[in-house]
Parts: C-alpha cells; sequence; structure tokens
C-alpha cells in the first residue's frame, strides 16, 4: 500500500520545491495536528472530506481555487479525507489523480472516529463537510459547507485576527 | 445611509453560512425525551407513545443516501431483532429535505424500506422539527431512550459502535452495553460518543 507519486511542475516549467508531490500521503490524526501545531506563521486551511460525500466532493473546487488564489501569501490547504484508509488505491488516490487538485491530499489513517474527532473540535458532531482553519496555536472550526466566497471570507476574517 | 447599513447587514449575513454552531442544541443524557408523531412508510402515525409497553426505544436518524447510514443499515435491523423482544425496538427517522436531496423522498423512503425489509417503523421528519429538538446533526445519529413512567428518557447519544467501516472490527458496541447497562439497571457509563457521518440535509 505504498503512495503514489506525480511530479508537479510549476507554472514556470520548473520542477517544484519538493520535486516530486505525494498524491496521497496516509497519516494519523497526531501526524495531521503536529504539522500545524509545527507550522508556525503559516495558516493552514484544513477541510475534512470523503470522496462518499456528495457536499464535500462539490465544495472541494473551492479549496483548490483558494489555494492557487492564497498560496502566496502563507495560507496551505490540506485536504483530509476520511474514506476508509482500505480504499486508498481503489477510491480515494484514482479520485484525487482524477480531479488534479493542487493542495495535499491526506488519507487520514485511523479507524475510531469517536476516539479522535473531538481531537480536531470538542464542538464537532462528526458530520462532513468541515473546516478547520488553524495558525500558530490559533483556530477556528466550521461544520459547513462553504461557497467560494464564504470560504474566502471565512479565511480572510480568521487572518485578520493574526498579529 | 439607513439602506446602505441594511444593504451592507444582508451582505454580511449572505456570506456566513449556516454552521453546527447556529442548530439548537438538543437534548442532552439525562433529559426528558421530546415526544413527536410521525408518518411512517406505511401510511400510520407513529411516535413515542406508540411504545408505551417497551422499556425503551433505539431512535435512529437515518435517511437512504448516505453511505454510512448504508454501512449501518444491517447493523441497524440486527440491533432490532436483537433488542426489539428484550424491550428495546429501533424507530428510524429520515431528517433530510427531499429538495436538497431527492433521494430522501418519501416515496423513495418507502422502496429502501421494502427492499430491506425494514422490521422497524421508517418515518418522515419533514418538517425537521424532530431532528432539531434532539439535536441530531448527521446520518445515523442514535438516541437510545428508557421509558418512566411518565416519560421517555435520554440515556446514550451518538453511534452505534466504534467502527463504521467494518463490522467484524468493532470492539466497542456502544448502543449494546448501554442497553446491557439499562437492563440490569445500571447507569449508562458511556452516554456519549461521536462519529463521522452525512450532514443532516437542512431546508435552505
Amino acid at each position: 500500500m505504498g503512495c503514489l507519486v506525480v511530479h508537479t511542475i510549476s507554472l514556470a516549467g520548473q520542477v517544484s520545491a519538493s520535486a516530486s508531490t505525494v498524491l496521497v500521503t496516509p497519516q494519523t490524526l497526531d501526524e495531521v495536528m503536529g504539522r500545524l501545531a509545527a507550522g508556525g506563521d503559516t495558516t493552514y486551511v484544513v477541510n475534512f472530506w470523503a470522496t462518499w460525500c456528495k457536499p464535500c466532493v462539490a465544495e472541494l473546487p473551492h479549496f483548490d481555487k483558494l489555494y492557487r488564489e492564497q498560496r502566496d501569501s502563507g495560507v496551505v490547504v490540506l485536504l483530509v479525507s476520511v474514506d476508509d484508509p482500505k480504499e486508498l488505491t481503489k477510491k480515494v488516490a484514482p479520485f484525487v489523480r482524477r480531479k488534479a487538485y493542487l493542495p495535499q491530499v491526506v488519507l487520514l489513517n485511523e479507524s475510531k472516529p469517536h476516539e479522535w474527532i473531538d481531537r480536531v473540535d470538542p464542538t464537532w458532531s462528526g458530520a462532513i463537510p468541515a473546516t478547520l482553519f488553524f495558525r500558530n496555536g490559533r483556530r477556528l472550526f466550521r461544520e459547513t459547507e462553504f461557497t467560494f466566497e464564504e470560504l474566502r471570507h471565512e479565511l480572510k476574517e480568521f487572518m485578520k485576527g493574526s498579529p | 445611509m439607513r439602506m446602505m447599513l441594511a444593504f451592507l447587514a444582508a451582505s454580511v449575513i449572505s456570506m456566513v453560512p449556516v454552521t453546527a454552531a447556529d442548530l439548537p442544541d438538543g437534548v442532552k443524557p439525562g433529559d426528558i425525551a421530546p415526544n413527536f408523531i410521525l408518518n411512517n412508510v406505511d401510511g400510520k402515525r407513529v411516535g413515542l407513545a406508540s411504545y408505551l409497553d417497551a422499556k425503551g426505544v433505539i431512535l435512529v436518524f437515518t435517511c437512504n443516501h448516505c453511505p454510512y447510514s448504508v454501512k449501518y443499515e444491517d447493523r441497524i435491523i440486527a440491533l432490532h431483532k436483537a433488542f426489539g423482544p428484550k424491550g428495546f425496538p429501533v424507530l428510524a427517522i429520515n431528517p433530510n429535505d427531499t429538495v436538497v436531496s431527492p433521494e430522501d423522498s418519501f416515496a423513495k423512503m418507502q422502496e429502501r424500506a421494502q427492499e430491506k425489509s425494514f422490521p422497524f417503523p421508517y418515518l418522515f421528519d419533514a418538517d425537521q422539527n424532530v431532528a432539531k429538538a434532539y439535536g441530531a446533526r448527521r446520518t445515523p445519529h442514535v438516541f437510545l431512550l428508557k421509558r418512566t413512567p411518565k416519560h421517555f428518557i435520554v440515556e446514550y447519544i451518538g453511534a452505534i459502535d466504534d467502527n463504521p467501516n467494518d463490522a467484524n472490527a468493532v470492539d466497542e458496541k456502544f448502543v449494546e452495553k448501554a442497553i446491557a447497562e439499562l437492563v440490569d439497571g445500571k447507569p449508562v457509563t458511556t452516554q456519549t460518543t461521536k462519529a463521522i457521518g452525512c450532514t443532516i440535509k437542512w431546508k435552505k
């Protein structure tokens, strides 16, 4: 169950900084949250979604667009799939390859939702889509489906609160 | 100026989507279960008052379209077959708006109930007031109720078990354990759990 690797080429035609980007990375929630905590001044927009969730799939292009628009201002978008980890190669990776979104996709490598949902946010019921904004320990959690305008608005408001 | 302020206010409001935080909190364990009466797929009216001879009710907000509800369908049927005879039958409610989610229409509910031979009622919460009164957020979402002489009391809120993806790899069966404790006259030790699920499709 290895990772699938593709090469991303920047608009300038050069191979991007990391030389290659992993298409879908299985990670535990600790790994995801640890990355946010270590991110310093980076603003993270973390969207929880699944291939089986229609409103999530409808919303993903907004996160892609947001990332394309905001990546130069220190914003990282992470698309965290809560699909069954067993469906990485059969379902999630093909979906991600087909869609070719720019933000990194993580497949949450957890099997007991009741153990990790509260660690994302205590107010989360577990319904998806849901989105966590995170910067330097500051967080904003939204259990909702966004239009692109709403998403950009939330990010702008969140970033206003940053020193 | 006033017009402009009103316009500004309206545009700000329209930017903010309805989030779970805007919905009523609903019930907590220990609360009296709100009463209701809704249409069942068989055309009859069913509510908590239909269960006055039961020890309790396994109330499940579920629906047709949600893949997580589908993953749990057979487990919900199994719960009813195992615990119905012990006084804890399943009562299923579809809370979804059928404009947002046409697959969850009453006609489609009737089809699904027939296909799967649901051995329990499958009610339609057309105005979504029951889901709001309970604070249901997703499908499937279980509210385990215990009957007392005067009321039904909420004893457990959450998931059916701890592994949605694999019924064979379940370690903890939350609903079964809570029922066993109630049957033994003990307090329920795990009163709430969380689970991934589909958002309830609220009317727009």
